[in-house]
């Protein structure tokens, strides 16, 4: 009995280890393969080792341009979903009114819906007043909206459950209401606000189909990606997607690090019986709790 | 304004800007397309509102085939990810101990790359000469000249692939959250392995499957990338379908209508399955204040 429990052990365990290789080996191959130095126009069989491709990762031409604008709408339509979608959640979770449960469907509806049809909806709009231009400007807007019904979700998780009688607390000592949203209420969820942020951000990098309509002339970097697959794939693609993924991945590690230094320091306040917030919950947990 | 009547005003104020930029750049935008979808004529002789309701008759009839393998693979993709991501979750819920973090920060690693890029490696990992098709002609799996790029197995790889984190974080999150102590009362009144799991574990882990299922089927059933990328003509499902009706033919009616089909769809399946799941649930609001 004990020997089958453990080979049923043994082979759940073995079956998700298959699973993480499973996940991990398409990005292994990107890794090794932004090494290779290909014969052709496509990089899809292994040559010869090379360190071209990283020696200049930025020759072929134009996509250090769909980077650059990339990094630049991800920057500012995070900067905007965040801001937008902390006050919406605020609102949700803080107060009792009228039409909450409406609103909080309302916010619902996008991530129900394909993203196809959130692109070709924001394109009939812009087709039918003209305005403004198909480009930045358009793609932008567009990537505010898809990620903030993210980071209204992700914010909500962190707000409930937040403990009250700190902020009545502060009011009891003289803060003035926006004293006590500044000094109390802003650090105690800032942990959830930049999850959200980095949610959003990693969406917008990443996102292609919703851009394709929205996107007129300019070239963001999956677009270059999209129109290069039809002609030829030269290695530099897969050097800068290794670059991005090194960034993201030390960036994470990061605020993991940074979050837990912070809990560790809170919990050394004397009067912690229970800590406010609860265990600490990574970024993409959330995420999922969606 | 009086304070008391400010107070009440404010929940409205914060959710002023999030709603308003939701409403302009998503549910507007659903209207105009409504009534693209109902407009006829062509590009070149410009399109007149005509209610022509048989778009959407002739819109569904033309494109069935690609709306139903669209809901088959999508299907398929969302029972496999399924399949592989409830026993990893599974293991990194219950066995994780101290490395759970780390081993959910390699779930969302495949996140960190970019989708097209992700589903290119897909592409030079099933390419014709690649070790996958060869270990699989050795084998006789795969016939002398078989290939596995350009079918259904290399599209439906792909979308499992591309989608599997969104049905791992959910089923995590909900497994993560179980009391252990009740799994052990299950032990304690002598129920095996295989009962404590069936009648505690899994009806527990219910919300991570719906939420899993439902996060995973829709982008699915959406895709139009792996299709596009890792299959032929003879694979596009409905999303390769309104994005080439819209961007490269510009026949704008007809996308638009299929863009509302598809999106009723969804909404049927969403509300069907708000009704197994709980509302709650679904949108994450248990816990707020009521």
């Amino acid at each position: 009995m004990t020997l089958r429990r453990r080979g049923i052990d043994w082979l759940l365990n073995a079956y998700a280890g298959l699973a993480l290789v499973y996940l991990l080996v398409p990005i292994a191959v990107i890794v090794v393969f932004s090494f290779n130095n290909p014969i052709g126009r496509f990089n899809f069989i292994w040559q010869d080792f090379s360190l071209d491709a990283w020696k200049h990762p930025f020759a072929v031409q134009g996509v250090g341009d769909a980077l650059k604008t990339s990094l630049e709408i991800a920057a500012l339509s995070t900067v905007g979903a965040t801001i937008l979608g902390t006050l919406t959640a605020l609102a949700l979770v803080r107060y009792e009114f009228k039409g909450r449960a409406p609103v909080n469907f309302f916010i619902f509806i996008p991530l129900a819906t394909p993203e196809v049809v959130l692109g070709a909806a924001l394109l009939s709009q812009f087709l039918n007043l003209g305005t403004p231009q198909l480009g930045f400007a358009t793609i932008l807007i567009a990537h505010i909206m898809f990620n903030l019904s993210f980071v209204v979700i992700t914010v909500r998780s962190r707000l409930i459950g937040f403990d009250r009688s700190l902020e009545e607390a502060a009011q009891d000592l003289g803060a003035t209401p926006w004293e006590t949203f500044r000094l109390v209420t802003l650090p105690l969820i800032m942990p959830g606000v930049i999850s959200a942020a980095l949610l959003a951000f990693a969406l917008s990098i990443d996102d292609f189909v919703i851009t394709n309509f929205n996107s007129g002339s300019t070239i963001t970097f999956p677009l270059f990606i999209w129109g290069a697959a039809r002609v030829a794939i030269p290695p530099q693609i897969y050097v800068i997607a290794t670059m991005i993924f090194l960034f993201t991945v030390a960036v994470m590690i990061l605020t993991v690090w940074q979050q837990r230094r912070a809990e560790k320091m809170a919990a050394v306040r004397p009067d912690d019986a229970e800590p406010p917030l609860g265990p600490p919950e990574p970024a993409f947990a959330q995420r999922a709790a969606a | 304004m009086p304070a008391r009547l400010r107070k009440a005003a404010l929940p409205y104020l914060l959710l002023l800007p999030g709603l308003g930029w939701l409403l302009l750049f998503f549910a507007i935008p659903l209207l105009y397309m409504a009534v693209e979808s109902l407009k006829t004529g062509t590009i070149d002789t410009g399109f007149r509102l005509t209610w022509e309701f048989s778009n959407y008759t002739n819109a569904l009839s033309d494109y069935s085939e690609q709306f139903v393998r669209s809901f088959e693979y999508a299907g398929l993709a969302t029972a496999i990810s399924l399949l592989i991501g409830y026993p990893l979750a599974y293991v990194i819920a219950f066995r994780g101990g101290r490395y759970r973090n780390a081993l959910l920060l390699l779930v969302i690693v495949p996140f960190f790359v970019t989708y097209l890029i992700r589903t290119l490696s897909w592409e030079t990992i099933l390419s014709d000469s690649g070790i996958v098709v060869n270990t699989l002609q050795t084998v006789g799996i795969v016939s002398g000249d078989g290939r596995l790029l350009d079918t259904t197995v290399s599209v439906v790889a792909g979308i499992t692939y591309n989608f599997l984190p969104f049905m791992i974080l959910p089923l995590y999150a909900s497994l993560e959250r179980i009391d252990g102590r009740l799994l052990e009362a299950g032990y304690d009144l002598y129920g095996r392995r295989r009962d404590v799991f069936l009648r505690v574990t899994l009806p527990l882990s219910m919300p991570g499957v719906v939420a899993g299922v439902l996060l995973t089927f829709i982008p699915a059933a959406g895709d139009f990338i792996n299709a596009e990328l890792l299959g032929t003509p003879r694979q596009f499902m409905i999303g390769n379908v309104i994005q080439s009706r819209y961007l490269e033919v510009a026949d704008y009616p007809t996308a638009a209508a299929l863009s509302f089909l598809l999106m009723a769809f969804m909404l049927v399946l969403v509300v069907i399955w708000a009704r197994i799941a709980g509302t709650e649930a679904l949108l994450g609001t248990e816990g707020e204040r009521r």
